[in-house]
């Protein structure tokens, strides 16, 4: 009996070998880099003192979650349209990844939240909307963990990652039109040409090195998953060549 | 009217449910499929039906109309009755009928014919198992379809019910109709052709 | 236009018999909103105040909750098979099921705010303004909830993947919906700006939902 979808997942396994020494190098050189910047070359804030460096978590911990998302909505569309097998694993790897990017986002917004707003959580809008964006996360994730076979969930996983994406900008525009509406604009912000290079060069290494991170995860979580659909494929017709045996 | 395939297989979950099935059908000819449990009977049905893709080959009807797909010129009399059981058995019918572009006039007859018409005020509820399957018969009755795929269909029918249903399956086959039947036993028809489907 | 209106009304019918889920919406709706005041207190300030946002997330649940057996019923029973293999588009066949379903469990759940709405201390304009805002708003939540309804069929689980998947996509309609009830009140926002915004919502759901519930459908029958 055939084994479909075999030899090009095998093609991609041979090249996360190849790819992956080099992606964790590049990670790790990124991220001393990238700290070494955001510790003891960027300033103090002349209001927030020290507490400004979890910025430089927080800021690509929020980018990378969104940008999760849209390519999961590229292998969504992947499954969809071209029923390709890979965008499938690419799909269901990329989400718990992208969930622990918007955990750890929310996180450090609270503990940038306590010293500057004296609790650890504000309804403020751009926190407000990665808490949305985080169970949605954990809904898809839901979604994959409620049925064992991966080519049932899989286009499901898929139909609901489109509308999210649809949705997600709808979400956002939402959430910070409630927020004017019920408190003063946010204090907490980053972004317009106002911001000094001192500070920017950091941010830019550091989402560099969150991409980076992203990219060396979800290639060792996609060759995981391979292997683990390879192993219920076995497990499979092992099961199917022993009732064949017995009486 | 012509159904052929060429090498048509199908894949579920990673793992070939059959492969390599060619057949073909033509115009008042009935086809079998035999086979044990598990052996893709169903499936094959199903995807005749238009309900799952095939995976490889060909699934062609020729003379069909152009405009519409497989599944929408074949009648699917499978496990399931589709049947509402707050409905009586009048509105169960009329419904299949009016959504399959069929006539209301149709549903008394098709009533008449697999012997339901003296309860077709009772709610669907009320039905034994025999005359659920043949309220759910009466469906291809009530709108005129040329391709008749029957999974297991003399299933709960006593001897009476299975006689009538042969005679459906004549009728429809003398209207230069085609049936594809998925059954374990005999079916009382003596022409018909017949593959077999082998267990995985 | 005769198989879609013979689908409304088996559909109206179903939901109107005995299994039918039509006053359990009302019912859940009712009893949910009547359950607040022991949470928060009967101060009857406190309820005015809060009195639109208790029965907007009510309305909310009220009608995700019953759209979890929309196709389920049709699936277990292999109706939905063959308007899978019908003539008529399976997106209309959807949008159709949909229409039923808002007619015999949102709208109810609109005909039930006056009542309700006295014992949140509501005046008569507040009340009418929910009542119009879940008029125009709850079709949104409908079809929203299609997707879930579709998706938990294809994945064969039901129960709370739905709300869980759902409840996130429907944040924008219940900031809208609650911001014009506030505003018809005399919140700080003119009443105009959300509630045409919550109409653009109900009309953009129209027109994904019933798509992606057919896809995931689609893929459920396979």
């Amino acid at each position: 009996m055939g084994l479909v979808a075999f030899a090009n997942p095998s093609r991609f396994l041979a090249l996360a070998e190849r790819l992956l020494p080099w992606l964790i190098g590049a990670t790790a050189l990124t991220f001393a880099i990238g700290l070494y910047q955001a510790f003891f070359v960027a300033p103090d804030d002349y209001q927030q003192g020290a507490t400004v460096r979890i910025m430089f978590i927080h800021v690509p911990a929020a980018w990378l979650g969104m940008f999760c998302w849209a390519l999961m909505s590229m292998s969504a569309l992947g499954t969809l349209v071209w029923r390709h097998p890979l965008a499938d694993v690419a799909l269901k790897t990329a989400a718990p990844i992208g969930a622990a990017f918007a955990a750890l986002c929310l996180i450090t917004g609270s503990l940038w939240g306590r010293p500057m707003w004296g609790t650890y959580w504000v309804w403020d809008a751009r926190l407000t909307s990665v808490l949305v964006l985080f169970l949605m996360y954990l809904g898809l994730i839901a979604l994959w963990r409620a049925v064992e076979d991966p080519s049932r969930a899989g286009r499901a996983a898929a139909i609901f990652t489109l509308v999210g994406a649809i949705n997600l900008p709808i979400i956002k525009f939402s959430v910070d039109w409630w927020n004017t509406l019920h408190q003063p604009a946010s204090v907490f912000r980053v972004g317009g040409s106002t911001i000094h290079p001192t500070i920017l060069l950091p941010l830019l290494t550091m989402a560099a090195a969150f991409t980076l991170l992203f990219a060396t995860l979800n290639l060792c979580a996609m060759r995981n998953e391979i292997l683990r659909r390879r192993v219920r494929t076995l497990q499979i017709m092992q099961a199917e060549a022993a009732s064949g045996t017995s009486p | 009217m012509r159904l052929s395939a060429f090498e048509i297989g199908c894949v579920r979950g990673n793992r070939y449910i059959f492969q390599k099935l060619s057949f073909a059908v033509g115009a008042g000819q009935c086809l079998l499929v035999h086979g044990p449990n598990g052996a893709g009977k169903s499936t094959l049905l199903r995807v005749i039906a238009g309900l799952l893709p095939i995976s490889s080959g060909r699934l062609n009807l020729e003379g069909g109309d152009t405009d519409q797909t497989l599944g929408e010129q074949a009648h699917y009399f499978g496990h399931q009755d589709a049947l509402k059981s707050s409905l009586s058995v009048r509105e169960n019918l009329s419904f299949w009928a009016l959504y399959f572009g069929g006539v209301a006039e149709a549903v008394e007859k098709a009533l008449e014919s697999v012997g339901l018409a003296p309860l077709s005020n009772l709610p669907a509820a009320h039905l034994s198992a025999g005359q659920r399957r043949r309220l759910s018969l009466a469906r291809l009755l009530v709108s005129e379809r040329p391709i008749w795929l029957l999974d297991e269909p003399t299933a709960a029918l006593d001897t009476a019910a299975q006689d009538r249903l042969t005679e459906l399956m004549r009728a429809h086959l003398g209207r230069g109709g085609i049936i594809v039947a998925a059954t374990h036993g005999p079916i009382g028809l003596s022409d018909a052709q017949a593959i077999r489907l082998g267990a995985r | 236009m005769i198989p879609l209106s013979a689908l409304l009304i088996r559909d109206v019918r179903l939901a109107l018999r005995v299994g039918g889920g039509a006053l359990m919406g009302v019912l859940f709706f009712m009893t949910v909103v009547a359950i607040v005041p022991f949470a928060v207190g009967p101060d009857l300030a406190l309820l005015h105040r809060i009195g639109p946002a208790i029965l907007w997330v009510g309305a909310l649940l009220a009608s995700l909750l019953t759209l979890d057996r929309l196709f389920a019923a049709d699936h277990e029973d292999g109706s939905l098979d063959l308007l899978l293999m019908a003539r008529t588009p399976l997106e209309l066949a959807i949008v159709v099921k949909a229409l039923a379903h808002w007619l015999t469990t949102a709208l109810p759940l609109v005909g039930a705010v006056p009542v309700l709405a006295l014992f949140l201390d509501l005046e008569s304009r507040a009340a009418a303004a929910v009542a119009l805002t879940l008029l125009v708003g709850t079709p949104a939540l409908t079809c929203i909830g299609l997707i879930g309804s579709a998706l938990a069929v294809a994945l064969h689980r039901g129960g709370l993947l739905l709300p869980v998947l759902v409840l996130p996509l429907t944040v924008p309609v219940l900031i809208f919906g609650v911001s014009a009830s506030n505003a018809a009140i005399g919140g700080p926002v003119p009443f105009g700006a959300p509630f045409t915004i919550l109409i653009a919502l109900s009309l953009a759901s129209l027109v994904i939902g019933p798509f992606a519930a057919a896809a995931a459908l689609r893929h459920g029958a396979e």
